[in-house]
C-alpha cells in the first residue's frame, strides 16, 4: 500500500496558499493593476489554502477510519 | 512586438523550487516501496482510481496541449474543441468499457505484451520497436522544446535548462519508477488547473465577457475571409474545407481525426494505456479514462479559451498584443507566455510558470516510464528468451529498469539536441511516427472483436497499413507546401485545403488499408492460437466482467453514458 497522495498534495497546496496570502498582505499594491486591480495573490493564496486544507481533512479522515477499523477488527477476533 | 520576457522575483522562484523539492521528495519517500520489478514498472498494480485516472489526462497534458491548444485556440477557434469533444471523450470511453476488460484481464505487463498473447512475436516487436524509438523522440522534443522557451522567456542558457530538466525527472523516475511519475502527473495535473484557472478568468474579465468576447472576433474571422461567425461555432462551418481556418470537412474531421487518430491514440498508445493498466482493481481500471473523461471534457475552457481571447484582443489593438513569427503572421505558441506576462503579478506569476514548466517535464516522464518498461520486458527480455538463456532473478530487471530510466534520459537529451540542430529531422521522424501510428487501430479492433484474426494477418496488415500510409503521402499534398517532406514526393495527386487535413485523410486510408489487408490476410492463413488460449483476449471468447455489486456512480456504462451524453450537450451548445 503506498501512501495517500492527498496528504502532500494538501501540503504543498496549503504551502502554496499561505505563502501567496502574506505576500498579497505585504506587497506593494501598485503590481495588481496589471491584474485588473484585484489582489490575486491575497485571494487566489486563499482558495488554495482552503483547497490544501481540505485535501489534508480528507487524507487524515480516510487514515483515522482506516485506523479505527482495524482496531474493531482486532477486536471481533 | 517583442517577444515577451518573464522576470521572475525571489518570491517566484521560491515557489518553483518548493515544487521541485515535493516532487523529488515524493520520488524520495516511494523508494522504500520499490522491492521488486513489479513495483517499479507497474506500480504493483495498487493504485487507486482516482490517482489513475488524474494520471491519465495527466501524461497526455504535455507541452503541446498547454502551448499547443492555446495556439489552435487563436489559429481556428472554437473548432479546437473537436480534439477534445470529437476526438478524445468518445475513445476515452471505449478504452474503458470495451478494451480495458482485455488489458487488464490479460495481465499483459504492456500493450506489445497484448499483441504477443493475443497474436505472435513478430507483431509485438514491430509494435514495441516502433514505440520505444517514437517515446525516446517524443521525450527529447518536450525537453528541446522547455528548454528553448526558458531560453527565449528568461534568458536562461539552454543547456542549463536541459540537464536541470532532465536530472529532476531522471531522480524521481529512478527512485519511485512509475508510482513516482504517476503521483507527481497528478500534482502537475492540480498545478495546471490551478495555475492557469486565474489567468482564464483575468483574461475573460478583462476582454469583456464572452459575448464581447464573440463580438471581437467577429473581424478575426472575416479579415481572413471567413464567415463571421467561424471562431465561435464548431459545426456550422464545417461543411467544406474552404469555409473553415483548418481546411477541413466534417467526414474528414469525424473519421480521420475523431476515429482514426483519436482511437489509436488513447486506445492503443502504451503512454496513456499504462496508467489504467496499473490500477488496483478491474474496476477501477476500467474506470481510469473515464473520471479523466470529466475533467478532459472541460479543457478546452482552460487552453482552447485563452487562445480564443488573445486573438481577439490581438485583432483589436490592431496586430499589438502577439509576437509576429519568422513568417509574418502571429506566434501563436507565445499565447501562454504573453497572457502570463501581461496579467500575472509576482506569486501568481511563480505559480502558473512553475505548472508550465511541470507540465514539460510531466510529458517527459510520462515518456521515459513507457519507454523503461517496454525495453525491460518487450525488447531485452524477450531476446533473453528466445535466446534461450536462463531465467534471471526479478532483481536483475529491477536493474535493468532503472539503467533503461538513465539510458532514456541520455537519449532524450540526445533527441532535444537533435532537434535543435536540425528541424527537418524531426518533421521527418513524426511523419514517420504518424505512418505507423495510423493503422495501428485496426489491428486492436479486429484482434479484440474477430477470433479469427491470425498473427500473420496482423503484422502483414499492419505494415500495408504502414506503407499504405507512406504511398498516400506520396501522392497528397496541402495548398501552398512544396513536394518533399510534405507529401507529394511521388506526385501531387490529391491538394488539400491543409496539412491538417492531408493527415486526417492519410489516416483514414491507413486505417482502411490495414482493416482490409489484415481480413483477407486472416482468412487466407491458419489460426495460431486456439480458442482456449485466446480466453481474456478476444470479445466473443471472454465472460462479461460478473454484475458487479457497485454502486452506480462506480459503473462503467453508466459514467460513459454521462460522459457521452455532457459531450453531446457541449457539441450542440456550441454548434
Amino acid at each position: 500500500m503506498n501512501f495517500d497522495l492527498r496528504l502532500p498534495i494538501g501540503l504543498m497546496f496549503s504551502l502554496f496558499g499561505a505563502i501567496l496570502v502574506v505576500y498579497g498582505f505585504l506587497s506593494d499594491k501598485a503590481q495588481y493593476a496589471r491584474s485588473l486591480g484585484y489582489n490575486v495573490n491575497l485571494d487566489w493564496g486563499l482558495f488554495l489554502l482552503g483547497f490544501g486544507a481540505l485535501m489534508l481533512v480528507l487524507a487524515l479522515k480516510s487514515r483515522k477510519d482506516s485506523l479505527s477499523h482495524v482496531k474493531t477488527a482486532k477486536r471481533t477476533y | 512586438m517583442q517577444h515577451p520576457t518573464l522576470s521572475l522575483g525571489t518570491i517566484d522562484y521560491a515557489i518553483l523550487v518548493i515544487y521541485f523539492l515535493f516532487v523529488l521528495g515524493i520520488g524520495w519517500i516511494l523508494k522504500r516501496k520499490v522491492k521488486g520489478s513489479s513495483d517499479f514498472f507497474m506500480s504493483g498494480r495498487s493504485i487507486p482510481a482516482w490517482v489513475t485516472g488524474l494520471a491519465f489526462l495527466s501524461a497526455n497534458l504535455g507541452a503541446q496541449e498547454v502551448i499547443g491548444m492555446a495556439a489552435s485556440g487563436a489559429k481556428y477557434g472554437i473548432m479546437t474543441s473537436h480534439f477534445y469533444w470529437v476526438g478524445a471523450i468518445p475513445a476515452m470511453v471505449f478504452l474503458a468499457i470495451f478494451m480495458m476488460p482485455f488489458y487488464y484481464g490479460s495481465k499483459a505487463r504492456s500493450v506489445p505484451e497484448y499483441l504477443k498473447l493475443r497474436f505472435d512475436e513478430k507483431t509485438r516487436g514491430f509494435n514495441a520497436i516502433s514505440f520505444a524509438v517514437m517515446t525516446v523522440f517524443s521525450s527529447g522534443i518536450s525537453l528541446h522544446a522547455l528548454a528553448r522557451l526558458l531560453e527565449l522567456l528568461l534568458g536562461w542558457d539552454y543547456n542549463f535548462c536541459i540537464f536541470v530538466s532532465a536530472s529532476i525527472v531522471l531522480v524521481y523516475i529512478f527512485l519511485g519508477g512509475l508510482t513516482s511519475a504517476i503521483y507527481n502527473e497528478v500534482l502537475q495535473f492540480f498545478m495546471i488547473v490551478l495555475g492557469f484557472a486565474p489567468l482564464v478568468y483575468l483574461a475573460l474579465k478583462d476582454v469583456g465577457g464572452w459575448d464581447v468576447l464573440k463580438q471581437k472576433l467577429i473581424p478575426v474571422a472575416t479579415s481572413q475571409g471567413f464567415a463571421p461567425g467561424t471562431w465561435v461555432n464548431s459545426w456550422q462551418h464545417v461543411g467544406t474545407p474552404s469555409s473553415n481556418p483548418m481546411g477541413v470537412e466534417w467526414f474528414g474531421m469525424v473519421m480521420g481525426l475523431g476515429f482514426v487518430l483519436s482511437f489509436g491514440y488513447w486506445c492503443t498508445d502504451f503512454l496513456v494505456v499504462q496508467r489504467a493498466m496499473v490500477a488496483n482493481s478491474m474496476s477501477a481500471a476500467r474506470r481510469t479514462p473515464l473520471i479523466a473523461a470529466f475533467p478532459k471534457m472541460l479543457f478546452p475552457i482552460l487552453v482552447i479559451l485563452p487562445g480564443m481571447i488573445a486573438i481577439a484582443m490581438h485583432q483589436a489593438s490592431g496586430g499589438h498584443l502577439l509576437p509576429m513569427g519568422a513568417d509574418g503572421s502571429p506566434d501563436y505558441n507565445m499565447t501562454i507566455p504573453v497572457l502570463l506576462a501581461r496579467y500575472f503579478p509576482a506569486g501568481l506569476l511563480g505559480l502558473g510558470f512553475t505548472a508550465l514548466m511541470a507540465s514539460f517535464m510531466s510529458g517527459m516522464a510520462g515518456n521515459v516510464t513507457a519507454f523503461n518498461t517496454v525495453w525491460t520486458y518487450d525488447i531485452y527480455q524477450t531476446l533473453r528468451r528466445s535466446s534461450g538463456k536462463a531465467e534471471l532473478p526479478d532483481s536483475h530487471y529491477l536493474a535493468m529498469g532503472r539503467f533503461a530510466t538513465v539510458a532514456g534520459i541520455i537519449l532524450s537529451i540526445g533527441a532535444a539536441y537533435l532537434a535543435r540542430q536540425f528541424n527537418n529531422i524531426m518533421d521527418m521522424l513524426q511523419l514517420v511516427f504518424g505512418f505507423v501510428n495510423a493503422p495501428l487501430f485496426a489491428t486492436f479492433l479486429l484482434g479484440m472483436f474477430w477470433k479469427r484474426t491470425t498473427g500473420h494477418g496482423a503484422f502483414w496488415g499492419l505494415l500495408g497499413g504502414t506503407l499504405g500510409a507512406a504511398l498516400f503521402h506520396g501522392f497528397a499534398l496541402s495548398q501552398g507546401a512544396h513536394p518533399g517532406i510534405k507529401g507529394g514526393w511521388i506526385t501531387p495527386e490529391f491538394m488539400f485545403h491543409s496539412e491538417m487535413a492531408q493527415n486526417f485523410w492519410m489516416a483514414i486510408v491507413a486505417w482502411s488499408s490495414c482493416f482490409v489487408l489484415t481480413f483477407i490476410i486472416s482468412l487466407a492463413t491458419k489460426r495460431n492460437k486456439t480458442d482456449a488460449e485466446l480466453t481474456g483476449l478476444v470479445y466473443s471468447l471472454t465472460e462479461r466482467p460478473k454484475a458487479e455489486i457497485e454502486a452506480w456512480y462506480k459503473r462503467p456504462l453508466v459514467l460513459g453514458i454521462i460522459v457521452l451524453a455532457a459531450t453531446l450537450i457541449l457539441n450542440i451548445l456550441f454548434w
